[in-house]
C-alpha cells in the first residue's frame, strides 16, 4: 500500500501547487509545526509565517507562507494562502524589503502581543531565509 | 440633400469610426481570454474558501457567540451596498446593468426606511449613482491604476469592510457584480457577504460525517478565516466583472462595426446615386442645349 496522499496550494490568483505523489508534509501552523502523512484525521488549522516543507519520492520542497488556511480531509491536504513563494526563486531584494516592513510594524507601540509574537516570528524566518 | 463632398466625408468619417470599433474589439477580444483564464485560475481558491467555512460554521452548535460575520449582528438597520463597475466605458449595458440592479436594491432599502450606506469601487459606478445617491455613498475606491486585478487591491476593499463592520457602521453588508456566464450574457449579481448566506449550501448534508480537529478552536478559526473570506468574495466578484467587462465590450464594439459598416454601405449608395444624378442632369442640360440648336 503507497503512503502517498495529494497536496493542493492554492492563492487567489491560481492554483500554486497540486501534487499527488507526496509522503510527508510540514506545516507551520499557528500552534505549533505539524507534520502530516497518510490518513491524518481530519484538521483545519491556520498558519503563522513560516516554512512548508514538502517531500515527495522524487524531491523536496521548501516555500515561505506568511498566513493562510490548512484544511487536511480524504488524503488531500488543501493549504490556501495569499502570500507565498517558492524558496528556491526568493527575491533577495523582496525578503529584505519585508524585513524592514515587518520591523518598522513591530517599532509601533500599538500593537497587540498577538501580533507582535506573529510579527517576531516572521522576521525571525525572514532572516533565516536570507542567510541562507 | 447633402452635397457630394458633404457626402464624402461623411463616409470617411463613419469608416474611420469603424477602424477604432474594430481595434476595440480585437483588443477586448485578447483581454477577454486573460480575464477569463484569471477567473478560472481564481475558483479554486474561493471554493476551497467556502468549503472550509461550511464545515466550520457546521460545527459550531453555540450559534450565540458565534462570531458575528457568521451570524450577523441580529438586526437589519443598516445595510452596506457594494457596488463594483469597471474603469471604463463603452462596455454596452455592463455598467448600466449593475447600477440597475444596485437602484432596484436601494428603492427597497429607503422605502422599508432602513439606512442606505454605498461604496462604489470603480469610477463609472460612481460616476453614474452619484448623481441620485450622492448622499449615501460613503466611499468611492478606484483600481485604475493598476493593470491587472490582484488580490492586494480586493483585500483593501475587504479591510475597508470589516473596519466598518468592527465600528458597527452597519448590519448587513452585500455586493454587486456582474457574473460571467459566456461572451454574450453577463448577469448582473446581487450578493450578501455579511452575515453569510448559509441555508444555499444546505442540500449536501453530508458534510456532517467529517469530524475535523480543530487547532485552535473553531470560534479563532473563523474569527481568523473571515474577514479572508470577504476580501476573497470580493477579489471573485472583481475577477468575473473584469471578465465580463471584456465580453460585454467585446460584443458592443462589434456591434458598433457591423452598425457603421452598414452605414457606409448606405452612404455609399446614396453618394453614387446623386453622383449619377448629377451626370444625368448635365447630360440632359447638354442635349436640350444642343437641341434648341
Amino acid at each position: 500500500m503507497s503512503n502517498l496522499f495529494n497536496i493542493d496550494i492554492v492563492n487567489p490568483e491560481q492554483s500554486f501547487l497540486s501534487k499527488d505523489n507526496v509522503f510527508e508534509v510540514v506545516i507551520p501552523a499557528v500552534e505549533g509545526e505539524i507534520g502530516i502523512l497518510k490518513d491524518h484525521i481530519p484538521i483545519i488549522s491556520f498558519l503563522k509565517p513560516g516554512i512548508i516543507r514538502v517531500f515527495s519520492e522524487s524531491e523536496e520542497q521548501s516555500f515561505y507562507v506568511e498566513d493562510g488556511i490548512v484544511e487536511f480531509k480524504d488524503n488531500t491536504l488543501s493549504v490556501l494562502t495569499s502570500s507565498i513563494f517558492d524558496l528556491k526563486d526568493a527575491d533577495k531584494n523582496f525578503v529584505s524589503e519585508s524585513i524592514s516592513s515587518a520591523e518598522a510594524e513591530l517599532s509601533k507601540d500599538n500593537i497587540d502581543d498577538q501580533k507582535r509574537f506573529l510579527l517576531n516570528h516572521k522576521v525571525e524566518v525572514l532572516k533565516s531565509i536570507s542567510i541562507n | 440633400m447633402p452635397s457630394l463632398d458633404d457626402l464624402r466625408k461623411r463616409i470617411t468619417s463613419v469608416k474611420s469610426t469603424q477602424k477604432i470599433t474594430k481595434a476595440m474589439k480585437m483588443v477586448a477580444a485578447a483581454k477577454l481570454r486573460k480575464a477569463q483564464e484569471n477567473a478560472e485560475k481564481g475558483r479554486p481558491y474561493s471554493e476551497k474558501m467556502n468549503n472550509v467555512i461550511l464545515n466550520l460554521s457546521k460545527s459550531i452548535t453555540d450559534k450565540e457567540n458565534a462570531p458575528k460575520l457568521l451570524v450577523g449582528t441580529g438586526e437589519e438597520k443598516v445595510h452596506l451596498c457594494i457596488v463594483l463597475t469597471a474603469d471604463r466605458g463603452l462596455c454596452g449595458g455592463f455598467n448600466t446593468n449593475i447600477i440597475k440592479k444596485a437602484k432596484s436594491y436601494f428603492e427597497k432599502i429607503i422605502s422599508e426606511n432602513k439606512t442606505l450606506k454605498i461604496i462604489t469601487v470603480g469610477s463609472k459606478g460612481y460616476d453614474q449613482l452619484k448623481r441620485q445617491y450622492k448622499s449615501y455613498i460613503v466611499e468611492n475606491i478606484s483600481f485604475k491604476e493598476s493593470k491587472n486585478i490582484n488580490y492586494f487591491d480586493a483585500d483593501k476593499v475587504g479591510k475597508i469592510i470589516i473596519e466598518k463592520f468592527e465600528k458597527n457602521e452597519f448590519d448587513i453588508c452585500a455586493i454587486f457584480y456582474n457574473k460571467f456566464k459566456n461572451v454574450i450574457t453577463q448577469i448582473p449579481q446581487e450578493q450578501q457577504i455579511v452575515p453569510l448566506n448559509e441555508d444555499k449550501d444546505d442540500k449536501d448534508g453530508s458534510g456532517n460525517d467529517n469530524d475535523y480537529e480543530f487547532e485552535p478552536d473553531e470560534d479563532e478559526i473563523l474569527s481568523n478565516l473571515l474577514p479572508k473570506n470577504i476580501s476573497t468574495q470580493i477579489f471573485k466578484a472583481m475577477l468575473e466583472n473584469s471578465a465580463s467587462e471584456q465580453g460585454s465590450r467585446m460584443t458592443a464594439m462589434d456591434n458598433a462595426t457591423r452598425n457603421a459598416g452598414e452605414l457606409v454601405d448606405r452612404l455609399t449608395i446614396e453618394y453614387n446615386r446623386s453622383r449619377q444624378a448629377a451626370i444625368t442632369k448635365e447630360l440632359i442640360e447638354i442635349i436640350s442645349g444642343a437641341e434648341s440648336l
